[in-house]
């Protein structure tokens, strides 16, 4: 993209700039938590307690972290290639399926490391399969992605209901889920790991799928940087027109592009189906692939920037919800106030203080530029 | 079908497809002027909270409508800042809108009413009430024709004969007047319109802030004429439905018309199948394939496999004078 704007140090590019736009956006969430008659201190007191202040409320933080660096990295990978992949709500709760019907048929029988590595691949292969069709018009018909796959979150949320409903639910049961399953396919939590060295953590959700987060962030830095693939996603993402003139299938690199992104949506599933919940339930996802937006851009589509601001969204959700207990008029619709600020700062509204960086760190090209 | 169960199938049909009709009205202005907006439901949602307030707090409709609009042209200007001015991604300051409004709302709500997010439930004269046309009394008992005035036509309030009223004013707008010829000009080309002399800037400043009036004009139907109160997250998806819509009506107003009356209906037949059995056979209507059926129809037209629907060619782009 040819930015109209001077160049700035690579420093306040990438590090002084969203680092400003962020914090604008959690001043005014300050404001708004004034304007509802509460004191922001404190509530940033309670707020960082609430996240950091015990073993167990970090390993809440991490668990939730866990699933926002898998629908980050769906929606960074996307936007490497120049695709805005806002399904990726839609992917983790298809993701679901495929984690539930793994488990659904080998928890009774086998051990959970047998389990868990076939329900990743059928997560990753669920998730895949939903982006495929978004995925397929966007390259072969020119059908826009956003708009797809958005109706395709939609469409998901429906046919997940009937199939839970019709499928899934037990004999007797009210709600469409699926029946509980069993330790077979429990991934062990951090905290029994802690114990069984003795250190007594309680019983926090974070589970060994933080591992396998972490390990995708690495493969989707390896992939983007360090393969003959990655560069044909950025150069797409960079100049469609340039890339095809190099050769490169744009309708390939889309398509490719998006399965990744929609696998990484889907391993979201994972972490919270065999982690937490084990089962799959109405609308187990409840936002995390709309959070992976926010996630990306905060962590400016670099895998190390999305673990970051996993971690601090893992920290407002834990920390949101002490805060709801301790001071019930911020309820924990303030993380998506939060969420919707970052978005809006360091999304739409990025290069709001650029021409006073310009001002203060290159003036000369501020001139010349003029 | 019974005529009782169509009647009253048609009549939620009308009071479904309002508050989307508005909204993609709304949406045609800002996506001809060439801004994409995504963040039409959350100016719906944030809308429906103003009306529900100040309709609350002062006991007057009119009121309520008035501060609806006001919130959905606030949003628009912060939507046309974000994207005309800064020339920042469009669909990111959407998604913005859309979560600012099902944050915001529900946590006012909460800390003002402490109802769970619902404002206080309000009398009837707060409300817009159904107009009864004249004779609709007196032609009800005339077969078929009697009926339609009486239990279609008449009987809506203010709002739903206004949202009726400007698909053709929008259409007249669009097609014969010079504001519209310039409106669909800068969402095609938006070089040629700045070489007229004319500004691009303005044209997607007044397309985004039409937007912002119909949308509050839609989140006042939710809350105030629908309902008797605000509710968190009342939009419940409308404004995709809506954004759908406008795909499938081609940007066309008469177009959108016809597109919102089938997903209304869509939306009003899945209400009585609920558990309902496929007639012969001993199988569950899949309601949830109706729910979806909007949604499954707009890919199916995207795809270009029921002829073709062709965007604004500078919407979703910034327009920079010079380079």
């Amino acid at each position: 993209m040819s930015s109209p704007f001077a160049k700035l140090p690579a420093w306040v590019d990438y590090g002084l700039m969203p680092v400003t736009n962020v914090l604008v956006g959690f001043l005014i969430a300050g404001l708004v938590v004034l304007f509802i008659g509460e004191s922001p201190l404190n509530a940033v007191a309670i707020l960082i307690d609430g996240a950091f202040g015990s073993v167990n409320n970090i390993f809440y933080t991490l668990f939730y972290a866990t699933s926002f660096i898998f629908t980050g990295l769906a929606v960074a990978v996307a936007f490497h290639a120049g695709l805005f992949n806002i399904g990726g709500e839609g992917q983790a709760y298809v993701g679901g399926l495929g984690v539930a019907l793994v488990a659904l048929a080998l928890d009774r029988y086998v051990p959970w490391y047998v389990t868990a590595p076939l329900a990743i691949a059928a997560a990753a292969l669920f998730g895949a399969a939903w982006a495929f069709i978004p995925a397929w018009l966007q390259g072969k018909r020119g059908s826009h992605i956003v708009i797809t796959t958005i109706m395709f979150n939609f469409i998901a949320a429906s046919f997940m209901v009937y199939t839970m409903n019709k499928y899934l639910k037990p004999a007797g049961a009210m709600g469409p889920s699926s029946r509980p399953l069993e330790s077979g396919s429990f991934i062990p939590r951090l905290g029994q790991v802690l114990d069984y060295f003795g250190i007594k953590s309680g019983s926090a959700p974070a589970n060994l799928t933080f591992f396998v987060a972490l390990l995708a962030a690495f493969l989707v830095w390896k992939l983007i940087w360090r393969t003959k693939f990655g560069y044909e996603m950025r150069t797409f993402g960079l100049n469609p027109s340039a890339a095809s003139y190099a050769g490169i299938s744009g309708t390939r690199v889309t398509i490719l592009t998006m399965l990744i992104s929609g696998g990484l949506a889907g391993l979201m599933s994972v972490n919270t189906v065999l982690g937490s919940v084990h089962k799959i339930e109405l609308d187990f996802v409840a936002g995390a692939g709309f959070v992976g937006i926010a996630v990306a851009l905060m962590g400016r589509s670099h895998p190390v920037g999305v673990v970051l601001a996993a971690l601090l969204f893992g920290a407002l959700y834990q920390g949101g919800a002490e805060l709801s207990f301790a001071v019930p008029a911020i309820s924990r619709d303030m993380i998506l106030v939060i969420q919707a600020l970052v978005i809006l700062f360091a999304g739409a509204l990025e290069n709001l203080f650029r021409p006073f960086f310009v001002q203060l760190f290159s003036p000369n090209a501020a001139i010349a530029g003029a | 079908m019974d005529t009782t169960i169509l009647f009253s199938v048609l009549d939620s049909t009308i009071r479904l497809t309002v508050p989307i009709l508005l909204c993609c009205l709304g949406g045609l202005y800002s996506e001809r002027s060439g801004v994409f907006d995504i963040g039409i439901e959350g100016k719906m949602l944030f809308s429906a909270f103003a009306a529900g307030v100040i309709a609350a707090a002062t006991g007057s409709p009119w009121l309520g409508l008035g501060a609806a609009m006001l919130t959905g042209i606030t949003f628009s200007l912060l939507h046309g800042y974000a994207s005309i001015t800064q020339r920042g991604n469009q669909i990111v300051s959407g998604v913005a809108i859309n979560f600012l409004a099902a944050g915001l709302t529900a946590l006012l709500g909460k800390a003002w009413y402490s109802q769970g997010g619902k404002t206080p439930q309000l009398e009837p004269s707060a409300r817009f009430q159904p107009i009864n046309l004249p004779g609709a009394e007196a032609v009800k008992d005339v077969p078929l024709l009697g009926r339609v005035y009486e239990g279609l036509i008449s009987g809506h309030n203010v709002l739903v004969y206004m949202a009726l009223f400007a698909v053709p004013l929008t259409w007249w707008i669009i097609y014969r007047t010079r504001f519209g010829l310039r409106l669909r000009a800068v969402g095609e080309n938006p070089a040629a319109v700045d070489t007229a002399g004319i500004s691009v800037t303005r044209l997607r400043y007044s397309g985004v802030i039409i937007c912002g009036i119909f949308a509050g004009i839609a989140g006042t139907y939710l809350a105030i004429a629908q309902s008797a109160n605000f509710a968190p997250n009342m939009s419940a998806g409308r404004g995709f439905i809506a954004l759908a819509a406008l795909i499938f009506a081609k940007w066309n107003p008469i177009g959108a018309l016809g597109a919102c009356l089938l997903f209304g209906f869509l939306e009003a037949v899945a209400i009585p199948l609920q558990g309902a059995k496929i007639p012969g056979l001993n199988w569950d209507v899949p309601v949830q394939l109706i729910t979806a059926s909007p949604y499954i129809l707009t890919v199916i037209l995207l795809a270009g496999f029921i002829g073709k629907a062709i965007p604004p060619k500078a919407g979703g782009v910034a327009y920079v004078k010079e380079r």
